[in-house]
């Protein structure tokens, strides 16, 4: 499959993860968000823009404790948990979150 | 993703009306050629793959005598019909344990045998079509290889090792499945499953350490390529990364602490499964195991522990030493190798842990016999020491604990329906239905007795679980890990309890109402 942002076809594998991360911007991730019916407030934003800065360091989105403990820094203590990073993206934040981030899709016993 | 129907089975394992071709057309995502060609397997569906797949075929039935009784032993006696999940879940015939079976034997009949190669039709034998294959494709990736149905085979026709032998012939022939093959590749080139390079294993495990030390005031290590340590932990990589796996993990990381044993993980073979048994493939899965032992020898390590992971345990206590022995470098006066359970439950036994089950009374548990556990392994020195040792420790653990019923748990226990490369989000119709007959016992045990939790030892239980709870109406964390009902209860030596913080309190109080006197 493929996402079309404003004439720019940008190539994804079966499941929507782009192929190209490089080639990820803004406007794509509303378009994917979009299609994962995700509403991308600022907290949601806050989640995906730390995956990319996690993803640029280890090449690899972070473990969900990491990831509830960045946000709970970020946002307090009552959207630092699973349960709310499940209300920003029900499918689960490391799969869904990951896509819209244009990274990877996580593998394994996940 | 998942916009289907869940089959709701009204009665305990009430066989379902047939519904032929149910499942035909759900078909895995396939490999691409780079996840093919990097474990050695053409990129695609080779141009005389008829005759590639009969060659590998008949090399397998060489090799495996195994193989060649199961293809020849069958008597139709109905026996298996209604012990698999996915066909109580989908009423697909060809869910069937003897219908997924044919799908294999009527080919091994057509290029086999006398009778097949003469008079195909008297003896139910088929040519290897187009058809065929995508049958076998489609079905046999829809056995999750548990080995429920051989356990009531008359003859013991281990399905798991025919679905296994389809799965080696169809990747050799280019068609293999992405979730697997690529998991695999990952395996080679990162060292896990996950692809969790070790900058981010060290960063993910001193995060755990602060969040032990903050819980408890005790430091707790989780140490990454300690060489000269005693233990080496083997674990799923999903431990590092996922919940309620994670949690298991500190469970581990502070039975440890408490022995006072030396321990560590290793970078280099960062991950306890071995999806190449799933596919089939003895040589992948030699090389899987051999880091395994090569990390154990770099480190230089006396013991090798593995973590909570259900198949992982089965290659491990099964055939460890013939895919990577002799392990005649380990202390022998330990198992080779152990398993997690094993290592707490004697420190246990010997009165070594300090556990407050108390800590525990916000849940009422049951247990979940993964199946590789269950029907391919052995835990302690007693037969049956698999299905005795973890409820031992739930107990240890926890004042309330029942088992849900007899022909579900032990070796009769049903997969949680995500086993054997079927974990993957393409094939969550399948994964929700097969859960079915779990979620039906469950169901059973939160009726009667007011279960409110299930614990698991197997890093695909518990993401199968929490993936697929929530459709059965149960609340996606009532899926736990067994080390977590340890974490829960343990109280470490000089850990700050939440007594001990109250005492403190009053104490301060008292010393400031003395001062204001």
């Amino acid at each position: 499959m493929a996402y079309d942002v404003n004439g720019t076809i940008h190539e994804a594998d079966e499941e929507g993860y782009i192929t190209d991360i490089g080639a990820w911007n803004e406007d794509l991730a509303l378009m994917i968000a979009k299609e994962e019916n995700i509403d991308m407030n600022s907290d949601a934003w806050e989640v995906v823009n730390f995956l990319r800065s996690y993803y640029e360091e280890y090449q690899i989105a972070p473990a969900v404790r990491v990831l509830t403990k960045a946000i709970k820094k970020k946002l307090g203590a009552d959207k630092g948990n699973s349960k709310y990073l499940y209300e920003l993206f029900p499918y689960g934040p490391a799969k869904q979150a990951c896509k819209i981030a244009g990274l990877p899709k996580p593998t394994g016993c996940i | 993703m998942a916009d289907h129907d869940t089959v709701t089975i009204n009665t305990l394992f009430e066989i379902p009306v047939l519904n032929r071709g149910a499942m035909k057309d759900l078909s895995t995502f396939p490999a691409a050629p780079e996840h093919q060609e990097a474990l050695g397997f053409p990129g695609e569906l080779v141009d005389n793959w008829q005759i590639k797949a009969i060659e590998k075929f008949g090399e397998l039935l060489k090799k495996s005598r195994a193989l060649q009784v199961y293809m020849d032993g069958c008597v139709k006696c109905g026996a298996c019909t209604d012990k698999c999940h996915y066909f109580l879940g989908t009423g697909d015939p060809k869910n069937m344990p003897v219908a997924r079976q044919d799908l294999l034997r009527k080919i091994y009949r057509r290029y086999f045998t006398f009778a097949g190669k003469y008079f195909p039709k008297l003896v139910g034998a088929e040519d290897l079509t187009k058809e065929v294959l995508d049958d076998w494709y489609n079905y046999f990736h829809q056995c999750s290889q548990c080995r429920r149905c051989s356990v009531y085979c008359p003859y013991g026709i281990d399905t798991a090792e025919i679905s296994m032998a389809a799965r080696e012939i169809m990747d050799h022939i280019g068609k293999g499945q992405k979730y697997c093959n690529e998991i695999i590749a990952k395996v080679h080139k990162i060292g896990n499953n996950l692809g969790l390079p070790e900058a981010a294993l060290i960063d993910t495990l001193e995060g755990l350490e602060e969040d032990i030390e903050e819980e408890t005031g005790v430091a707790v290590k989780l140490p990454v390529n300690v060489k000269g340590a005693d233990i080496l932990l083997v674990t799923p990589s999903a431990d590092f990364f996922a919940e309620p796996h994670v949690d298991g993990l500190i469970g581990y990381a502070k039975v440890f602490h408490q022995a006072g044993v030396s321990w560590t993980v290793s970078s280099y073979a960062s991950e306890a499964a071995n999806f190449a048994m799933f596919i089939g493939s003895y040589e992948q899965m030699k090389q899987i195991a051999e880091r395994i032992r090569k990390a154990a020898q770099d480190l230089g390590v006396k013991r090798i522990i593995f973590g909570e992971c259900g198949h992982a345990w089965r290659v491990a206590y099964s055939f460890l030493n013939t895919l990577a022995g002799p392990f005649d470098f380990l202390d022998s006066r330990y198992p080779v190798p152990q398993h997690i359970c094993e290592f707490t439950w004697d420190l246990i036994k010997d009165g070594k842990l300090n556990l407050d089950k108390s800590a525990n009374d916000h849940m009422t548990l049951t247990f979940h016999d993964s199946c590789n556990v269950a029907r391919g392994s052995r835990m302690g020195d007693k037969p049956g020491g698999q299905f005795e040792i973890p409820r031992a420790i739930i107990r240890a653990c926890c004042n309330n604990f029942y088992d849900m019923a007899a022909d579900t748990i032990h070796e009769s226990t049903f997969c949680c329906g995500g086993g054997g490369g079927l974990l993957t989000d393409d094939l969550m119709e399948l994964r929700s239905k097969g859960a079915s007959p779990r979620m039906e016992a469950l169901k059973e045990v939160v009726e009667e007795h007011g279960v409110t939790h299930m614990a698991a030892i197997c890093a695909i239980c518990k993401s199968q679980f929490s993936k697929v709870m929530p459709t059965y109406g149960f609340d996606m964390d009532s899926i736990v890990s067994v080390h977590q009902l340890v974490s829960n209860a343990i109280i470490l030596d000089g850990q700050v309890t939440e007594e001990d913080a109250d005492e403190e309190g009053d104490a301060q109080e008292h010393a400031a109402e003395q001062v204001s006197t």
